[in-house]
Order: C-alpha cells, then sequence, then structure tokens
C-alpha cells in the first residue's frame, strides 16, 4: 500500500521500526536464551560483572533475565491493548461521526468526559477491586485509554463522511456498517495505525506505573514489578543503580522508537509537513540553505554558490547574521559594511537587489 | 458567558459520572463487596467501624436505587467514609491535609512546563532546521519516553542521594512546622524542587512538540508572510502573529493533558515520599485502604474538571470568538 511504502521511505519511521523490531525478537525468543528470572541465583545485590551482566537484585535474582522476560509481557499487554483500544475508538469515532445527530451528541459526550477523567486513580480504584493479573491491568488501561481515539477517528470521519463516495455507496444501497468499515475506515489508516501506536505508547507507560504502584500481580515478571521490587528493596539507599537502569531504559526506548514512527507517519501524511520537506529538499539539492520561514529562502547562506545566486528570489525579511557572515557572492552592489548593518532597521522588505 | 455556562455543565456531567462509576465498580466486581470487606478487615477493625464504614458506602441490604441516592445525599454532605489506614479519620479530613500539596507541585510543575515548553516549541518553530530544531525537540521527545517515576528515581539517586544537595523526602524539614515564614518556604521550595524537576523534564516534551507543530502550520499562513512584508520586526511577527494564533489549540491540548499530568506527578510523590495524593494513593493500595482510594479518584477528579474550567476561563480571554 501506498502509505506503508512511503514509511518506510523515512529515516525516522525506518529507525524506530529497527528498534521495535529488535525488542519483538528479544521478546519473543529472548526468555528461552536466559536464566530463570525468578530463581534466586547468586549473593543480592552484585553489581554488573561478566557473570550477571546486569548485577543482581536484593534477593540475588539476574537483573538482565528479568529485563529480557519483563519485555515479553509488557509488550504483550501494551499491543493487546493498542489493538482493542484502536477497535474501539474507531468503532465509536466512526458512528459518531457517520450517523451523527443524537448517536453523535451520545457518543461524543461519552468520549469526552471519558477524555477527562484522570485515568491512573480511576485504573487504581478499578485495579483494587479486580483480581490482580496482566489481564485485569489489560482491561482497566482499555477502559480509561479508548477514548482519545474515538475523539481522533470522528472528527476525520466527519470530513470524509461528506465525500462524494460515501454518498454514492449509500445511493447504491449499501449497508451502513459496511459503508462504515470498508468505506470509510481504509481511508483513514494512517491515522488509525497512528492512533494504535498512541495506544501501545500510553499502555506500556500506564502499565509500568500501576505495576509501580504495587497493582499488578507483583509474581509475574514485567517491567512494571522489576520496578516495583527495586523500589520496595530500597534500590536508591543502597546504591544498587544497575536494578533500576535497564528496565527505565528498555521502556524509554520503546517508547522512543514508537514515538518517532508516529513522527514519520506525520511527515508522511501531513501535506503541510510534507510539502515543506519536498522543498526543502529542493531548495537544499540546489545548494541553498531553506530559510526560517518557508517559502523564504535565506539571502545570503554562506554555503551558496555564485552559479546558483540569480535562482534565488529576493527575501522577505532577511536576518541580519547572514548578512554578515556571507562571503560577497555578487559583487554589484557591494554587500553592506558591519556598521551599515547594525545602523539599518530591520525593515530589509525593500532591499537593493543584490541578486540580480 | 453561555460558552463557559456550557462547559460547566459538561464538567457537572463528567462529575456525576464519577460519582456514578465510583460508586457501581465496587458493586459490579466479582463477589459480593458488603462481605469481602467484612473478610478483608475482619480482625483489623471493630465491628462498629466496619458498619459504619458499610453504612458509608451505602453497602445495605436496601435495593441499589436507593443504596445510590443514600451515596449521593453522604457525598454532599462531604461524607467519604473513614480510612481504614488512617483510622478512624475521615477521608475528606486525609485527603484536604494532602490536596493543597499536591495542587501545589504538580500546578507550579505544569505551568513551568507548559510555558518553557511552549517558547521552546516557538523557537524552534520559528528557525526551523536550526540548532535548537535539531536538538531540542528529540532529546526532549527521548526524556518524556522515560515514565516520570523513573526519572524522578534517577534525580533522587544522582543528585539528591549522591549528590547530597536535595532533601531526600518529605515536602519540608521535620524540625520545621508549617507557618508562613521565609525559612519554611526556602525549605518547602527545596524538598519541592526534585519532584517538580523530575514532572517538569518528562512533560517538557509533549508541550514543546504541539506547539512546535502547530506554530509549523500557522508559519506558512499568508498573513505571516504579509507581516514579514511589511517590515514589522522578526520578533513581532513571531510573537504577535504566529505564536499567539498557534497557542490557542494548545490551551485547549493544556486542559486535556492536565489528567495525564496530574497521575504522572501521582507517581513521582511516591518516589520523594511527598505528602501528597500520590502518596496517599500508594498508601491506600498497601493497605487496601478502599475507601480512601476511592475517595482520592474523586477528590483529583473533581480538581482536574476544576483545573479545566479556568482554562476554559483562559480561553476566553485568548479567544474573542468565544465571546460572542
Amino acid at each position: 500500500m501506498n502509505f506503508f511504502h512511503q514509511l518506510l521511505g523515512n529515516r525516522k519511521a525506518v529507525i524506530g521500526l529497527w528498534v521495535m523490531a529488535a525488542f519483538a525478537l528479544t521478546a519473543l525468543i529472548g526468555p528461552w536464551l536466559v536464566r530463570d528470572p525468578a530463581d534466586f541465583l547468586a549473593d543480592p545485590l552484585l553489581p554488573p560483572n561478566s557473570e550477571y551482566w546486569l548485577g543482581t537484585t536484593r534477593q540475588g535474582q539476574d537483573v538482565f533475565a528479568q529485563t529480557i522476560c519483563g519485555a515479553r509481557m509488557s509488550l504483550l499487554i501494551g499491543f493487546f491493548v493498542g489493538v482493542v483500544v484502536v477497535f474501539i475508538g474507531a468503532t465509536v469515532g466512526i458512528a459518531a461521526g457517520f450517523f451523527g445527530g443524537w448517536v453523535d451528541d451520545a457518543l461524543s459526550l461519552l468520549t469526552n468526559v471519558f477524555l477527562i477523567i484522570p485515568g491512573l486513580p480511576l485504573a487504581v480504584v478499578l485495579a483494587a477491586y479486580l483480581e490482580a493479573s496482566p489481564l485485569s491491568i489489560a482491561f482497566v488501561l482499555i477502559l480509561t485509554g479508548w477514548a482519545w481515539n474515538a475523539r481522533v477517528v470522528r472528527a476525520q470521519t466527519l470530513s470524509i463522511a461528506k465525500k462524494d463516495f460515501v454518498s454514492a455507496a449509500l445511493t447504491s444501497g449499501e449497508s451502513k456498517w459496511r459503508i462504515m468499515f470498508w468505506e470509510i475506515l481504509p481511508n483513514m489508516t494512517s491515522l488509525v495505525v497512528s492512533g494504535f501506536i498512541g495506544a501501545v505508547v500510553y499502555a506500556i507507560g500506564a502499565q509500568v506505573g500501576l505495576e509501580f504502584l504495587g497493582m499488578g500481580d507483583v509474581s509475574e515478571v514485567t517491567w512494571g514489578t522489576n520496578l516495583f521490587w527495586a523500589a520496595n528493596n530500597q534500590a536508591l539507599l543502597t546504591e544498587s543503580w544497575w536494578t533500576i537502569v535497564p528496565t527505565g531504559v528498555s521502556v524509554a526506548l520503546v517508547g522512543f522508537a514508537l514515538v518517532m514512527i508516529n513522527f514519520a507517519i506525520d511527515e508522511v501524511t501531513n501535506p503541510k509537513l510534507k510539502s515543506e520537506a519536498d522543498f526543502r529538499k529542493v531548495v537544499l539539492a540546489e545548494g541553498v540553505e531553506p530559510g526560517f520561514s518557508t517559502p523564504v529562502l535565506k539571502a545570503l547562506g554562506e554555503r551558496t554558490q555564485p552559479t546558483r545566486a540569480s535562482l534565488r528570489p529576493a527575501p522577505l525579511d532577511a536576518p541580519i547574521t547572514p548578512v554578515l557572515a556571507a562571503p560577497p557572492a555578487v559583487s554589484n552592489p557591494p554587500p553592506p559594511t558591519a556598521e551599515q548593518v547594525a545602523d539599518t532597521p530591520r525593515q530589509p522588505s525593500i532591499k537593493p537587489k543584490e541578486e540580480a | 458567558m453561555k460558552f463557559l455556562l456550557r462547559r460547566l455543565g459538561f464538567y457537572v456531567l463528567a462529575a456525576w459520572v464519577s460519582l456514578t462509576l465510583n460508586f457501581f465498580i465496587p458493586r459490579l466486581a466479582p463477589g459480593d463487596p458488603a462481605s469481602a470487606l467484612q473478610a478483608t478487615f475482619q480482625g483489623k477493625l471493630d465491628p462498629a467501624a466496619l458498619e459504619a464504614m458499610k453504612s458509608a458506602f451505602g453497602l445495605t441490604d436496601e435495593p441499589l436505587y436507593r443504596q445510590y441516592f443514600k451515596y449521593l445525599g453522604n457525598l454532599f454532605q462531604g461524607d467519604l467514609g473513614i480510612s481504614i489506614a488512617h483510622f478512624p479519620a475521615p477521608v475528606t479530613e486525609v485527603i484536604s491535609e494532602a490536596l493543597l500539596w499536591t495542587l501545589l507541585l504538580a500546578g507550579v510543575s505544569v505551568v513551568i512546563s507548559f510555558s518553557v515548553g511552549t517558547i521552546l516549541g516557538i523557537l524552534s518553530a520559528w528557525r526551523r532546521g536550526g540548532w535548537l530544531d535539531s536538538i531540542a525537540p528529540a532529546s526532549f521527545i527521548f526524556l518524556g519516553a522515560f515514565p516520570y517515576f523513573w526519572l524522578a528515581m534517577l534525580l533522587l539517586f544522582v543528585l539528591g542521594f549522591l549528590g547530597g544537595w536535595f532533601p531526600l523526602r518529605h515536602a519540608y524539614s521535620d524540625t520545621l512546622s508549617p507557618a508562613l515564614t521565609l525559612e519554611f518556604l526556602l525549605d518547602a521550595i527545596h524538598h519541592a524542587f526534585l519532584p517538580a524537576l523530575s514532572i517538569v523534564i518528562a512533560s517538557l516534551g509533549g508541550w514543546l512538540l504541539s506547539m512546535r507543530n502547530t506554530m509549523i502550520g500557522v508559519i506558512s499562513e499568508d498573513y505571516v508572510t504579509m507581516a514579514q512584508a511589511k517590515g514589522l520586526s522578526s520578533r513581532r511577527v513571531m510573537l504577535n502573529y504566529a505564536a499567539r494564533n498557534a497557542l490557542l489549540p494548545n490551551i485547549t491540548g493544556f486542559g486535556m493533558a492536565l489528567g495525564f499530568v496530574l497521575s504522572g506527578s501521582l507517581l513521582t510523590e511516591i518516589v520523594f515520599s511527598y505528602p501528597g495524593q500520590g502518596y496517599l494513593l500508594f498508601e491506600a493500595v498497601k493497605s487496601m485502604d478502599y475507601p480512601l482510594m476511592q475517595g482520592l479518584f474523586l477528590a483529583i477528579t473533581v480538581a482536574v474538571l476544576a483545573a479545566n474550567w479556568f482554562v476554559d476561563i483562559a480561553y476566553v480571554f485568548l479567544d474573542p470568538r468565544t465571546r460572542r
């Protein structure tokens, strides 16, 4: 598909995807390659060494094994919650935007209410009454996290539902559900993908937070429970930084990689950002530095080649510094001296045409 | 005015939904809540306290709708039940003591991170591709990917524990008692510095990025080009023309994100044993103090709704269209 193709051409997306692939592979096969993370193997609180690469916990468990095995449950829940959240969000959002009227009013109200109720306290209350297990955590995260997607999808549906192809499908007698999921939904692939990624980022972060609070099943090895045990065992007061750093860095790397992919999606699909990126690419290929306010080009870039100088349009608001730094690329008229520049008020819209 | 009233109506509705959720969650949970409470606290509490708790929650044998109205009635009288962890203090008392600290810590850090993030966003959009733009967004997004409380642990370890420059816990020194003296204020600021710093670092990236992206859209508008063509100073175009308009969607996002940031700051409080709502929440979870948990949920929700309404009021001043 075109969108995914474009995405693979984006540097940020490629970096993000590689990092995610590495973590997914680790989560998939890693646990078979390391020691049992729950076993009490060695002396407590050994610093990183050749035997235990990331040291041991207060219980003498292998931190490296815990970090690797924690990835499995944390990523699994993150992605599971992401899928469900996107499904609910898309259904509610498209239904609200497509049906309009009282359906829209009711669904939008519900969405907005769930958006504004703070997630963590609600999640804590919910999780407290449920059995402590990864599945309850997932349920709680879905309930507190679906609203944002619904809101975004609804906004997009409103604009798509007015398009001709939707009216055409309606007149040709297609069922409403088919139009919603086969006509409208495929037109927001990028939105749904980016909503999914956002939901996964939220789910992983919130899950780690809830488990850190002690709401999860503390006998399960996940990133959140790793941190819970580290905090419980006074990791900081015993100076055992190695029990918290690997897990935190893993969480951050996953979050960062996912956010990078989302940026890439934005760059690829947002026409404004895309046209600007294309523009910058063309300008840079010409050897001119793009200006700070496109499409205005910086008047005199140091890297400017004299032969290309004639191509540059007149500056609208040339900053002073580049003028000072500029080589006398074109000889007539002579570039202003430093004093002249300092005296000139910043109203350079009608400048002598040094470019001509 | 109509706008503000409509929003107020919405917040009242949201508050009602959270009250109702709060009522139904214990009752929909697997098992019978009354006997679950009985089983959990058997031997821990004297029977009279248990009875009082059950009636405060309306956990009686009455029909559900009667329980519900009783629960609402109790709420409006400020009765949220009795805390187990702080027995026999009522939940409202326990919460109100801690509310000020949370509002102070979270409020100040959110305002700081929003202002700094917005300014950095304006600058990096204005000098797009400049050094600030190539460093700031990426590095703050990376920092923002860490869990709040993890950054807090790291800061506490490096600056508090190893460096010894900041206190490790609590909101003020044990030797002082709360008073409006300079000594106490300085001490409180000293204690709040690290928790606030971790919240600011973790949440700055979001504000920065949304401001930058809106700003980029606004900069390519014709009226900005026009302002530049008129020869207005760069600074004026940036602040009065571009940033002013780019700020509006960001203010809306501000209200939305408050709950999220507050959740993060609750976890930060736990790391620093800061005596706010987050620390109470942690204690409540540890001691299975259900009344306190539910009371905290309501208190935090009401605080977020109120803050959102203030954001709406600010919006009215910023956007003339809402004043019609």
